[in-house]
């Protein structure tokens, strides 16, 4: 097997390959604003790395934020079109589980509960909450990283933009696609439909009504 | 000629998720899932609408232009996709997947204008431009008069609109007298019952003064704020509103004035061929009105059927054609979008 791992539902443009063994190439760079200028070539350069044939990929999985919408969508889009197009499998993966899934691996087997705190902007965090053993209790949820009710050590971005909303900071910062991959290799994650946890709504309103533009008749006094 | 290179092309700069096959001049394909309804409750495009639309839209949109086709992706010789100008998320949405396409497939990329994309739609309906041309490009989004020395190479700004696109001011008349989004099709249906003399609107950017500083230019901002007065005043003195006359009046006014340019350019540069494009060259009387001037001055009018004159992926396709057809570079795989790429830079 072959699994082309990737996300972008942060800074990080994450790309790995994974042969069910373990992770034979990866590539990563933190750019908030150059997704879609970084992920192509990461993707030439892992299948290079590899030395292997983009025809021998024989799934894909993407992680499905939540995550800043424009980011977020180049990996999703990008992953759908390779799955259409060499015919293989897409899989989706909320990207605070892959880095749950980084968090767990690292603290085994002495973990306790935490969190994943990523950035949503607007002055809030997207994060959830696992129990020891890297389960997803709560969340994804987006909200102020004030309202999050259990005050745990946290990882991700978000928890180091607001440090003193948390009792303590974990490792790592974004997720890593070589963790996604190995998650969904040993069937670690829950995985679904590679479709976007946006979570919040469009901003958008219906049209307020038009300002006059005749010059209001005042009554004489 | 099955001997010309299959090109496939993508285009998501608005709110129409476009992919389109072509080989040569030849459409194949021309796939369009719009969003369009999405928007109507608020009068407009909204950006992440859009963007989220062209996300779900993106691979069965794919799927239909091959069955159109008849062909499969590995036919494909390059793929085209537009890098701007457009909403910049959506755009991100089109190349992201051009980009991962190009390398499923192993096959050249090249990120075009969307602009020149719509003068590149006409050689799918009447073959091969003869450049020079004078392109009138009119949409929602869009308001411009471009010159094409070269479809795949070489185009320049002449003019373009100060304010609103000539669709936006469709729409916002639209609502003003009680139509729906989008404006341009339903004034014109109302039109056709109006008397466009009945009511004299201004012309944009046609004073003397004006021709001298924004002789190509456009602006329909003022018209707007006319009709708004008018339709004001007649509700104010409790007279009804006559809407398909102020429809009929408005339609002419943008007609007149982007027609009256149009020519103009073309007479002024000694052009013989006008490129009329973009959804307001739906319009029909925009349409007519260009068609009867043309004739007077001599000039050949060429403009592609409606589903070509829309966004669609076949005109970035056609395109690609003509870019490919140069042996022009393909783009590096890390190009970005670029919400106003300028006309001038018809591949990336």
């Amino acid at each position: 097997m072959l699994l082309l791992a990737l996300d972008t539902s942060t800074p990080a443009v994450t790309v790995a390959l994974h042969d069910g063994e373990r992770a034979v190439a990866h590539s990563t760079h933190a750019d908030a604003r150059r997704h879609t200028e970084l992920l192509a070539p990461a993707i030439s350069d892992v299948l290079a790395e590899a030395g292997v044939d983009r025809r021998e990929i024989t799934g894909v999985a993407v992680g499905i934020g939540p995550g800043p919408f424009t980011g977020l969508r180049v990996g999703v889009t990008a992953a759908r079109t390779l799955g259409t197009a060499l015919d293989v499998p897409v899989v989706g993966v909320c990207s605070l589980d892959i880095i749950a899934r980084e968090v767990t691996m690292r603290e085994a087997p002495h973990g306790s509960p935490f969190l994943v705190v990523t950035d949503a902007r607007r002055r809030e965090v997207y994060w959830s909450a696992y129990d020891s053993a890297g389960v997803r209790t709560r969340g994804p949820e987006v909200g102020p990283a004030s309202g999050i009710p259990d005050a745990l050590p946290a990882a991700g971005a978000g928890a180091r933009t607001y440090r003193d909303a948390f009792p303590g900071l974990l490792e790592p910062e974004f997720p890593s696609a070589v963790f996604l991959a190995a998650a969904v290799v040993d069937g670690a994650v829950d995985t679904c439909e590679p479709r976007p946890l946006y979570l919040r709504r469009p901003d958008a309103a219906p049209p307020a009504a038009r300002k006059p533009v005749l010059t209001p008749v005042h009554p004489s006094r | 000629m099955t001997s010309q290179p299959l090109i496939l092309g993508i285009e998501t700069s608005c709110d129409e998720t476009g992919v389109g096959l072509v080989r040569g001049t030849t459409m194949l394909a021309n796939a369009v899932a719009s969003s369009v309804d999405e928007h109507a409750r608020f009068g407009g495009v909204v950006p992440e609408v859009a963007s989220r639309a062209h996300l779900e839209a993106m691979t069965p949109t794919l799927h239909r232009a091959l069955d159109e086709a008849g062909v499969g992706l590995e036919d494909v010789d390059a793929i085209a996709v537009t890098a701007g100008p457009g909403l910049a998320g959506a755009l991100m949405v089109g190349v992201s997947a051009a980009k991962a396409l190009a390398i499923a497939v192993d096959k050249p990329l090249y990120g075009v204008n969307h602009l020149v994309g719509h003068v590149a739609a006409e050689q799918l309906e009447n073959g091969a431009l003869t450049e020079p041309v004078v392109a009138l490009l009119v949409s929602g989004g869009h308001t411009e008069l471009l010159e094409v020395s070269d479809v795949a190479s070489a185009a320049k700004l002449l003019g373009g609109t100060i304010d609103d696109a000539a669709g936006e001011a469709f729409d916002k008349i639209a609502r003003l007298i009680g139509l729906p989004y989008p404006g341009g099709p339903h004034i014109q249906k109302a039109a056709a019952d109006g008397d466009p003399s009945s009511i004299r609107f201004p012309r944009g950017l046609t004073s003397e003064r004006d021709m001298t500083r924004h002789r190509y230019d456009f602006s329909f901002s003022g018209l707007k704020t006319a009709v708004a007065r008018w339709v004001e005043t007649a509700e104010r003195d409790g007279v009804p509103v006559p809407v398909a006359d102020v429809a009929a009046a408005f339609q002419e006014s943008v007609a007149d004035v982007l027609t009256r340019k149009a020519v103009l350019a073309c007479q002024e540069r000694d052009i013989g061929t006008m490129v009329l494009a973009g959804g307001v060259a739906a319009n029909a009387r925009v349409r007519d009105l260009a068609r009867e001037r043309c004739a007077e001055a001599g000039i050949e009018l060429r403009q592609p059927r409606l589903s070509l004159c829309t966004d669609n992926g076949a005109m970035i396709a056609a395109l690609g054609a003509a870019v490919v057809e140069q042996n022009l570079e393909p783009s590096a795989p890390d190009f970005a979008t670029d919400s106003s790429l300028p006309v001038t830079q018809v591949l990336v």
